[in-house]
């Protein structure tokens, strides 16, 4: 069973396909239109740094969100018996069987200003009664096209990713270690924050980073949700290769750096975690 | 650990609500006499009888099944080998080329997608230019896109089944006069089948699910249903749209519980049996 | 489990095999033409009608505005036999050579044209493009959500829409249209026309008087009663005036931006001349009358008007008098570096 030349085509392809690629993302960033090298793509960056300060700082937002909603979803989860247990992975994993597009549009009927979810407030009279008791006079709550609806989206996209290894790692806890905590006379509070926790910590860290890097880059929940209204990373980085800007130099150039930024966060959280190798990814 | 009592139970129900509430949305308006994806006009199946004569939705659809379950496939089969490969490794190249393959999966989307339309634009043109072709991006590179972030993920759920493995029992079916190929049919496959099948599911879930490395490698000519999708949310979705994600749901969703019914069936069986066999004791 | 696997595989393999089956080359014998327009430009049943007269299997696909087609074309690795650019991105992809001359012996529906709408400015020779349809831009409001009549763009930056204003999502109509409000031309060269117009916009942000930018989405908007004004194409209008009766359209006073879109084949197409047969299909009496019906833009074609209902081409939103042609500015080409100054002003207001 040693069959180490088993490796070698699957390591030529990612050679190939993963590795040459962002070599040549490197070299167009630091590529002008006219083919020179140059870092004029980096210093001219400096009109983005509110684009990328509002990414950051939404898709931090999202994360932490999905971790207050995912944890505990996942540890409930992990307490149910087996059965139910089977049905609620299953039901988290169904959802990306309809498209996540699909899904975000729904959102955009649901939230709209004539949407579903203000015609139901209007219908059990919910304006009236603030209308009445506030003497303002609203006809909807205005949540499309906001900051706070691209985080409902990106949470709402985002959140199985962090439930499941979350769950996976809380699942593989064995039950004798919570046992001898708690012979050992730890009440449950002190059992969760000695025990369960720390030994979970592992799923959270990839649960953090599975949200926090796709939520970072998207531009189709910005676009959908955030009615163009909202730049953000993914939307700039888009506009320079299929968009209305074109400048594939320039769009490598912030991919590169949105790249080394999300890098080193990662490192930084990883030490915090003492991080195992290979973090727990499914 | 304790069991769940009612408060946690009905977080649960209300996370669980969240995420099927603009699903169960997108069913019922499927559904719907108008074209209005907000406003109820009557019951109608006109959109799933006109799906079907939809040429541009069915081509679509084609490209994505065609593409995910191909691309599942190789991934499934190029990345057990590849798991049997890497588990052969010395520790210090497996750290290295697993770091590789996690490229993939930590890296944003939308890099991944574009740093792969780079490479083809390039390797497209200068294959043009030198062979006077006409080449360009489509089916191939769409396929090609897809293989390569489908990989990691058979890599990950085979080399954890990889590392339960008993090595003794290998040779000892070559010591029973297997060949090397027969001993790995016969022995080692049936044990890493849960951790291939669990990867083949992930790759072709992910695959049916992925817009934006899509979107940047498909070129002009072929688009996968998310494609289709993301055009027409720039006017309005036609409910045909809903009515083949409903499709599509219902079908996973009734394969789903079929393999749940079986599995608990079992389960329960496996159980009285025990029960059996410790009242004989 | 392995019953499982197979089952998997099987599901797998009968869903691609079911919708695995349909078109191969015998049904297309004469090969095929890749088609790139902007969404709702086409009545969708002359399509498949094309297909079957002529045997040529026909790949269409949409783009938003004329900057998407611009890195489309540049980026390569896509292969376009017919594009639909409007006036001043014809001129700069003929300046760039990234246009194909046409064979007009392939496209005998084109002296059907309109003699007003020959060597056009931005293609003074006449040599690469064919009028595909043109019209106006206006506003486009609700009755029921506004007070009265809206003659003037100044209801854009007006503060009691806040929240109602559908603005146009690319930066040559947007900041076009705060040119004109402030007396100044589409075409304008000088910066500091164009910076004062930028920050009119972004004023007009910071009010919360903007909803949203939108494209297309602006269809089902305006439609659902879901904001009260917005900026789009006369044409676009009278397909919304279908589903809401509500909605009202003006050109307003200060002038607008008169446009036309042509249909011209990219340097290098593959199947040129399939294209130029696409281009004369679409250029006869038939097709362009289901088009003009189905998308209410106006057509640059005599016989197509000529066959129209008369209540179509007698209203003015789609054939306006020359009074109000005369108020309405053609886009022109603008020198590199204005276009970058428009793009980092785009950039100034969206970001």
């Amino acid at each position: 069973m040693k069959n180490k030349w088993l490796s070698v085509p699957y390591i030529v392809w990612m050679a190939i396909f993963v590795v040459a690629p962002l070599i040549l993302v490197l070299i167009y960033a630091f590529t002008s239109r006219s083919g020179g090298f140059t870092v004029e793509n980096f210093t001219t960056m400096a009109q983005y740094v509110t684009v990328f300060g509002r990414s950051f700082f939404l898709a931090l937002i999202a994360t932490l969100v999905c971790i207050l909603l995912g944890y505990p979803l996942a540890y409930y989860l992990a307490r149910e018996g087996a059965g139910m247990r089977r049905m609620a992975t299953m039901l988290i994993m169904l959802p990306m069987w309809m498209n996540f597009l699909l899904r975000t549009y729904s959102w955009m009927s649901i939230l709209e200003n004539t949407g579903l979810l203000n015609t139901l407030f209007q219908k059990i009279g919910l304006f009236a009664l603030i209308n009445s008791v506030f003497g303002t006079n609203i006809e909807y709550f205005h949540m499309i096209n906001t900051q706070g609806a691209i985080v409902l989206g990106m949470v709402y996209n985002f959140l199985p990713f962090m439930v499941l290894p979350i769950y996976t790692v809380i699942d593989k806890i064995d039950y004798r270690v919570i046992e001898a905590a708690q012979d050992l006379g730890a009440n449950t509070r002190q059992v969760f924050r000695k025990v369960i926790f720390p030994l979970s910590l592992p799923g959270v860290l990839s649960g953090i980073t599975m949200v926090f890097v796709p939520a970072v880059s998207t531009f189709a929940i910005p676009r959908l949700l955030g009615g163009g209204m909202v730049t953000m990373l993914g939307d700039l980085i888009e506009a320079q290769f299929m968009g209305s800007a074109y400048n594939p130099y320039l769009g490598s150039a912030i991919s590169l750096v949105m790249m080394v930024v999300v890098l080193i966060c990662m490192a930084v959280m990883n030490r915090f975690g003492e991080g195992e190798e290979g973090a727990v990814v499914l | 650990m304790k069991k769940n009592g009612f408060w946690s139970r009905l977080f649960m129900v209300l996370v669980f609500l969240f995420l099927y509430a603009p699903i169960f949305v997108l069913i019922v308006f499927s559904f719907n006499a108008t074209k209005s994806r907000s406003v109820w006009a009557g019951f109608s199946l006109q959109w799933y009888v006109k799906l079907f004569s939809d040429e541009a939705i069915m081509e679509a659809l084609r490209t994505t099944l065609l593409v995910s379950a191909a691309a599942s496939v190789v991934a499934c089969i190029a990345g057990t080998a590849a798991a049997i490969g890497i588990y052969a490794l010395k520790r210090k190249s497996r750290g290295i080329v697993l770091s590789v393959n996690n490229i993939p999966l930590t890296n944003a989307d939308i890099v991944t997608g574009v740093s792969l339309s780079l490479l083809f634009v390039l390797a497209v043109n200068a294959f043009n230019s030198t062979f006077g072709t006409r080449w360009e991006l489509g089916f191939w590179t769409l396929l090609i896109a897809h293989i390569t972030f489908d990989i990691p993920y058979v890599i990950l759920s085979v080399l954890p089944k990889l590392r339960q493995l008993d090595p003794n029992i290998y040779e000892a079916a070559q010591d029973l006069g297997a060949t090397g190929f027969t001993a790995f049919r016969k022995v080692i496959l049936p044990d890493l089948m849960p951790g291939i099948v669990n990867g083949l599911l992930i790759a072709f879930t992910m695959s049916i699910d992925d817009f934006v490395i899509s979107y940047f490698t498909a070129g002009s000519k072929v688009s996968t249903l998310a494609m289709e999708i993301y055009a027409m949310a720039r006017r309005k979705i036609s409910p045909e749209i809903n009515a083949i994600s409903t499709l599509l749901f219902a079908s996973v969703l009734i394969l789903l519980i079929l393999i749940n019914i079986r599995q608990s069936r079992q389960d329960r069986l496996a159980k009285r049996q025990k029960a059996i066999l410790a009242t004989k004791k | 489990m392995k019953r499982i696997v197979s089952v998997l595989l099987a599901v797998m393999m009968v869903s691609t095999l079911l919708t695995g089956c349909g078109d191969s080359a015998d049904k297309y014998p004469n090969g095929e033409v890749n088609v790139l327009n902007w969404g709702e430009y086409i009545d969708e049943d002359v399509i498949p009608e094309f297909e079957e007269e002529y045997g040529i299997k026909v790949n269409y696909k949409v783009c938003s505005d004329n900057e998407t087609l611009y890195s489309t074309l540049s980026g390569g690795g896509s292969d376009y036999d017919v594009i639909v650019p409007s006036d001043y991105m014809i001129s700069r992809l003929i300046s760039e050579g990234m246009l194909e001359k046409l064979d007009f012996s392939n496209i005998p529906n084109f002296s059907d044209v309109d003699a007003k709408f020959l060597n056009p400015a931005y293609d003074a020779t006449g040599e690469y493009s064919v009028p595909y349809m043109w019209g106006t831009v206006g506003i486009i409001y609700n009755t029921t959500m506004v007070n009265g009549d809206i003659t003037s763009w100044s209801a854009l930056f007006d503060k009691q829409y806040a929240g109602q204003v559908l603005m146009i999502n690319n930066p040559r109509d947007a900041i076009g249209v705060a040119l004109k409000y402030l007396g100044y031309s589409y075409n304008t060269t000088d910066k500091s026309q164009i910076k004062e117009a930028t920050d009119l916009l972004i004023q007009q942000k910071e009010d919360g008087i903007v909803q949203a930018y939108v494209m297309d989405e602006i269809f089902d908007k305006m439609e659902g009663g879901e904001a009260a004004i917005g900026v789009y194409y006369a044409g676009d209008y009278l397909t919304m005036l279908e589903n809401n009766p509500d909605l009202a359209f003006v050109v307003p006073s200060e002038g607008s931006n008169y446009f036309v879109d042509a249909m011209c084949i990219p340097k290098g197409a593959s199947n040129k001349e399939n294209g130029e047969k696409f281009i004369n299909f679409m250029c006869s009496t038939d097709v362009g009358k289901d088009n003009c019906e189905s998308i209410g833009y106006s057509s640059p074609l005599m016989s197509v008007k000529d066959a129209l209902d008369p209540e179509i081409s007698g209203n003015p939103v789609a054939y306006p008098s020359d009074e109000v042609l005369a108020s309405c500015e053609q886009f022109i080409n603008l020198p590199a570096d204005i276009l970058e100054f428009y793009d980092s002003e785009w950039l100034r207001l969206k970001v």
